[in-house]
């Protein structure tokens, strides 16, 4: 699915529960609606009437209902693909997520894994209102069990969705609200790897690791530094768990020098992970601490005021300029 | 004609049609005294192989609870949550399923994973603390005990909707199965029994709910727990059928569940049971009862312990006899036996296992974690203890 403009990051999500529900008749959709709707964000369009309001099910306002039904149908050997609205409106399914769909196929030695895919749309920088701008990733990383992954790119919306359905983990698939617009001239048809960060631009001088909604900025704040005479490599992690350290760790030992970049709130989040793990294995490739450049400590706040929230080029370059170059 | 009567349905007159034909509530509501069979006429007519084989499970039963107890206190079992007096909906919760139905109960349902076929100490694996799920839920189409109140009745809808699926897509393949999802009276609380509920009731899924209403929750009281008629009157509001049941009559919970399953099964509907029970015992072996409920009040229940009222019935229509009694008493006797055999038998779970089914395939990190905790297990074989602390070394 594409038009003269080319692919969107949500015809490319799209397209690829198309295919998985055309591949895989155990392949189930449900969410809050996903059917006539064709979900908020218009990411199921069209597929209730192509297979059906069974197969992409218009369920009960009731986000724990929702997953706790696909736990059972995953039970009986089916493969549900759960739609969550938005990031704060799949909190009252954490219950399910992280006593069961997390922990299944742990606490029954193997027997009943749960290949549950839950799809939820993240993050802000689309002026929503309150409760709809959250980036929720470390509660969701946090939990072993869990594979978490977020596309950044038309192409790995396509690819990593089709690699998190097929998974036999359960994935939380995380949607990156602001580029659910972007578009790409090619449409996707290729299945992304799950555990594989890849590196998106190669630099010399230092290196921005990032993922989601804050790839499209890092990438600008390297062109930025590109014409001021620094070369910013950029990594986009795609996985969040499994954790890709050998592809981080080698980019942070070209450049010696790293800046974690994500949206969400920094304390306690990904890039505090991101930051050790990298310090533990790169120590002796550092020529300055790991830096952060991340949401503020503080309840998502009203659109008009989330600019100051979101990393933007400007702290991030002013991140880079921290990383001690006088030595 | 007004306006309002234009664009009707025929339930919703007067309204526009987008709310849907409104359901006369009255075919879904309990009856208004729980359904006894002991003590009344109808007992006579129950198949005395049946009231046997309820008692031969329910004496099985009370004795495992016992030992399991037993083993509890002696700290063999971390921890062992008895359902001593709920015997009678246990075993008729299991008894009235096919074996290609599916069961999920919660920590106190041991009973009833045990008459689903399970070993008694695989039942309490979990307990015993060395692993979560002692059986393999899909041989015994038996969930794991689960421990997160309520979480289990929506696994049950999900499951029984998706077995109905496939049986639209393959008649006759085995697929007509009922999903029977076990409850306490404090867990209808939760938000989780009403999400279960909710979508049942939409997805008009084969599913049961039976509501084993203890009077308690830990150590908080049905009156503090709800303010519903009966539990049992909660499943109108779902567009559920509710039945009210005396729990510790064993051949009406078997009469009530046995109906509910088929009704379930024959695409009408879900069913949601309430059986009026007690719990006996203390919430768990770690619990003291006396702190929130009175000697007087147990010993009023004692006299309606599930057991005797079946052996008084069995006794007094002759179908149990002092033979009769001594054969299932001594069955239960082997059975404790072997219950205690088995937690004699020292057997310490793998500590390697711990990362073996975090994820399909382990993860680098976890696969750096289990090296080092077997590099660490190595040492530790190879290396000859060595006292602890200077002062133990001196004594």
């Amino acid at each position: 699915m594409s038009g003269a403009a080319g692919t969107t990051m949500v015809q490319a999500l799209n397209t690829a529960l198309r295919d998985a529900l055309r591949e895989d008749p155990d392949v189930h959709l449900l969410g809050e609606d996903i059917g006539a709707l064709g979900g908020v964000f218009r990411v199921t369009d069209g597929l209730a009437a192509e297979f059906g309001t069974q197969r992409c099910l218009d369920t009960p306002l009731a986000e724990a209902g929702i997953l706790g039904t696909a736990v059972g149908m995953a039970m009986y050997g089916l493969r549900p693909v759960v739609e969550m609205q938005f990031d704060a409106f799949a909190y009252p399914a954490f219950e399910q997520l992280a006593s069961h769909v997390a922990k299944m196929r742990n606490r029954t030695a193997g027997r009943l894994p749960l290949p549950v895919t839950i799809r939820i749309p993240y993050g802000g920088g689309i002026g929503g209102v309150e409760h709809h701008s959250d980036s929720s990733e470390a509660y969701y990383a946090h939990t072993p069990g869990l594979h978490v992954v977020t596309p950044a790119t038309v192409a790995d919306g396509y690819g990593l969705l089709r690699a998190a359905i097929a998974s036999d983990n359960p994935v939380v698939f995380l949607e990156p609200k602001r580029l659910y617009w972007s578009s790409e001239r090619f449409p996707p048809t290729a299945v992304a790897p799950i555990g594989q960060a890849v590196v998106r631009r190669p630099g010399t001088d230092a290196t921005l690791l990032t993922y989601g909604p804050s790839l499209p900025v890092c990438l600008r704040a390297a062109e930025a530094a590109s014409a001021e005479g620094l070369e910013l490599a950029v990594v986009d992690l795609r996985s969040l768990v499994p954790f890709d350290d050998e592809t981080v760790c080698a980019a942070v030992r070209a450049t010696g020098r790293a800046v974690v970049v994500h949206e969400s709130a920094g304390f306690a989040g990904m890039g505090a992970e991101i930051a050790a793990r990298v310090t533990e294995r790169c120590f002796h490739h550092l020529a300055a601490p790991v830096l952060r450049v991340t949401g503020l400590d503080i309840p998502y706040p009203p659109p008009l005021l989330e600019h100051h929230y979101l990393p933007g080029v400007d702290r991030i370059l002013d991140a880079v300029a921290r990383l001690q170059w006088e030595q | 004609m007004t306006i309002l009567d234009a664009n009707t349905t025929p339930g919703l007159a007067g309204q526009p049609s987008s709310h849907g034909p409104r359901r006369d509530a009255a075919p879904l509501l309990p009856e208004r005294e729980p359904v006894r069979v002991l003590g009344t006429e109808a007992a006579g007519t129950v198949d005395p192989d049946l009231l046997r084989d309820l008692h031969r499970r329910l004496v099985l039963g009370r004795r495992f609870n016992q030992q399991a107890t037993t083993l509890a206190r002696q700290g063999s079992l971390a921890v062992y949550p008895s359902s001593t007096g709920q015997e009678a909906c246990q075993i008729a919760a299991a008894m009235v399923l096919r074996e290609t139905d599916w069961l999920f109960p919660t920590y106190r349902d041991t009973l009833a994973v045990m008459a689903r076929g399970v070993a008694p100490m695989d039942v309490l694996a979990l307990m015993r603390g060395h692993t979560h799920c002692g059986y393999d839920p899909r041989r015994y189409r038996t969930a794991p005990l689960s421990t997160p109140l309520a979480t289990q009745a929506c696994h049950a809808v999900g499951l029984a909707h998706a077995a109905r699926l496939r049986a639209a897509g393959d008649p006759g393949g085995g697929h007509d199965v009922v999903a029977l999802a076990l409850i306490g009276d404090g867990g209808t609380s939760e938000g989780d029994f009403h999400e279960a509920l909710t979508f049942a009731g939409v997805l008009n899924a084969p599913v049961v709910f039976l509501v084993q209403n203890n009077g308690y929750a830990i150590s908080v009281p049905l009156t503090r727990q709800s303010a519903a008629p009966t539990l049992a009157h909660k499943a109108v509001g779902y567009g559920i059928t509710g039945r009210l049941v005396d729990g510790n009559d064993a051949p009406a919970v078997h009469a009530v569940l046995g109906a509910a399953v088929e009704h379930a099964r024959s695409g009408r509907g879900p069913v949601l049971v309430e059986a009026i029970t007690y719990r006996l015992d203390a919430h768990t072996s770690a619990d003291d009862a006396t702190r929130y409920r009175t000697s007087e009040e147990v010993e009023a229940w004692r006299a309606r312990d599930p057991l005797t009222l079946l052996e008084r019935h069995l006794r007094g229509a002759g179908l149990l006899d002092d033979a009769g009694l001594a054969a299932v008493t001594a069955a239960a006797e082997e059975l404790a036996a072997s219950m205690r055999a088995a937690v004699a038998r020292a057997d310490t779970p793998d500590p390697r296992s711990l990362f073996s089914h975090v994820y399909a395939e382990p993860t680098s990190q976890l696969r750096e974690q289990a090296a080092a905790l077997a590099a660490r297990l190595a040492d530790e074989a190879s290396t000859p203890a060595t006292p602890a602390t200077p002062a133990e070394a001196q004594a």
